[in-house]
């Protein structure tokens, strides 16, 4: 058993989950917001990145990990909310292209600005948990307590999301307005603010993921900190399936373990090249994703 | 009762209500009938507030509807259903449900039990998805979602449109019924004048956005140029 644990497939598989969790989240607020807005935000990485420099930079040495985790996590859900009230509010209806470059622009803003205020040296974060790898007997386990915290909190989040959306009037409320907004308004569903509402959701699910991703030892905090999770997490969700949560969670962990083997069995400069002939390849066979049940489209 | 005065609606150059007035009693069932592009829906989206007039109001007893947003309207107690239905596909019939009756005082509980027993059919597929129920099925199941809100005003927008003769018959009895029993102010959209004036009480006659009649639903249904005209009867 020992020997199974430590084996040099058992750490890329737990290696990978710890990655792939990662990728699900970041998947999970791009899906909260397209099934909602029909908008695939570039900033899904930006926007929580700012939350985390605002919490965890100006508050830890101050208020410690937990409260500033805690500040974060509420400047996300407020940078989303304002995001979507302020700018993307007048992006409906336009052409597709409008939101795309508007969120690419807002992705590179908030980029420069952080460098601008925080500078590109990356930053530790100091938490209580320890990166360095358990062992059994003598040989090291990939998992370590913030490898188990990263998975923990990964799922905590994405059942609290599953349990909003599919047991609170919230959640009901949340789901008819995407599928059928019109009707919504009918019912006396206030549709404009569902969708406030959807961008606070996904940039605090983003927080928490950048908090987790900037926690790191080996990482920190920089302001591209999530450019190349964002690429994964963007190629999971599309893979899953633009319209599923679910699809969108399963395919990053699957995607994350299988990227841990092609960086250990192959090279690790194979990694971003496997992962866009995975995107590449899924779409051609499943262009609405794995878990899409239907093709049409919301109009 | 909802009172339309001096009505008008255009969406861009094109002119889809002018100049409408009438009244819909309380209690009572007010048909609204025309050919296609009389501009009912259009009348029907305007009193739920999805469209704004250019001119003219909508009353519902004292209070003025123009203005307010659709889900205050609703909310207010004005239950539309749809062209179409509107029913949510991926939901199931019991979240459906569980939807219009969000704002509503009773229980959820007490509702959906109210509403199986009117529409049994639904009881028996609640966990089922609304895009399994057949066409007069998601009629009924349109009608429950927007009763379960407990309105005191029901938009109907064309119920019978693509169901069999025998399921429109019996929806118009249910339809009736139910203005009876619940003291509900309803305006019935239809194409089909036939099945509408049976039921109804008075009659608004459109054609191009205009009235061009309205009077009890018995009149309108003897008057012989009406019915060659506008409402598509052979005498």
């Amino acid at each position: 058993m020992d020997a199974f644990l430590t084996s040099r497939i058992m750490s890329d598989v737990l290696g990978g989950l710890t990655n792939g969790m990662i990728y699900g989240l970041v998947a999970l607020s791009l899906v909260l917001i397209w099934r909602s807005a029909g908008i695939l935000n570039f900033a899904a990485g930006a926007m929580p990145m700012v939350a985390t420099y605002v919490g965890m930079v100006i508050f830890v040495s101050t208020l410690g990990y937990w409260p500033s985790v805690v500040i974060a996590i509420i400047t996300g859900l407020t940078i989303g909310a304002l995001t979507e009230r302020v700018v993307v509010r007048r992006l409906y209806g336009k052409p597709p292209i409008n939101p795309v470059v508007v969120m690419v622009g807002i992705l590179i803003v908030l980029e420069g600005v952080a460098a601008a205020i925080w500078s590109t040296v990356p930053r530790g974060i100091p938490n209580p948990f320890s990166p360095i790898d358990w062992q059994l007997a003598g040989k090291p386990i990939a998992l370590s307590s913030f490898s188990l915290y990263e998975i923990v909190t990964a799922l905590v989040v994405m059942s609290a999301v599953a349990a909003l959306f599919r047991f609170t009037k919230l959640g009901l409320q949340l789901r008819a307005s995407a599928l059928a907004p019109e009707v919504s308004r009918l019912l006396g569903v206030r549709v404009g603010r569902m969708l406030t509402l959807g961008w606070a959701l996904s940039t605090g699910v983003g927080t928490i993921t950048t908090v987790l991703v900037a926690s790191n030892f080996f990482t920190g905090l920089t302001p591209q900190v999530m450019d190349g999770i964002f690429a994964f997490g963007f190629i999971a969700a599309a893979v899953g399936g633009l319209e599923s949560p679910v699809g969108a969670i399963v395919s990053g962990v699957a995607l994350g373990i299988v990227l841990q083997f092609v960086g250990d069995y192959i090279n690790s400069n194979a990694i971003i090249l496997v992962a866009l002939v995975i995107l590449v390849v899924s779409l051609m066979v499943r262009p609405n994703g794995i878990f899409t049940r239907n093709s049409a489209r919301r109009v | 009762m909802i009172t339309v005065t001096s009505l008008s609606v255009a969406y861009g150059a094109v002119q889809a209500l002018r100049d409408v007035s009438f009244q819909a009693g309380a209690g009572q069932i007010t048909a609204v009938l025309g050919a296609n592009g009389a501009g009912k829906t259009t009348l029907l989206r305007t009193i739920s507030g999805l469209v704004t007039p250019t001119q003219g109001r909508v009353d519902f007893g004292s209070t003025a509807l123009v203005g307010r947003r659709a889900e205050e309207i609703a909310r207010l107690g004005v239950g539309h259903v749809p062209e179409g239905r509107g029913v949510i596909s991926e939901f199931t019939v019991e979240e459906n449900l569980r939807l219009g009756s969000m704002f509503n005082k009773t229980p959820l509980a007490k509702g959906l039990a109210e509403q199986y027993e009117l529409f049994p059919a639904l009881g028996e597929r609640r966990k089922q998805h609304a895009a399994k129920l057949s066409g007069g099925e998601r009629q009924m199941l349109a009608m429950a979602r927007a009763l379960i809100a407990e309105p005191t005003v029901l938009l109907l927008d064309e119920p019978s449109l693509g169901l069999a003769p025998l399921v429109t018959a019996q929806l118009m009895k249910t339809i009736k019924d139910l203005c009876e029993k619940k003291k509900l102010t309803v305006i019935l959209v239809e194409q089909n004048a036939v099945t509408a004036l049976r039921i109804s009480s008075h009659a608004v006659v459109l054609n191009l956005g205009r009235v061009v009649a309205d009077d009890d639903a018995s009149v309108i249904g003897e008057d012989e140029n009406l019915r060659q005209y506008y409402l598509g009867m052979s005498s």
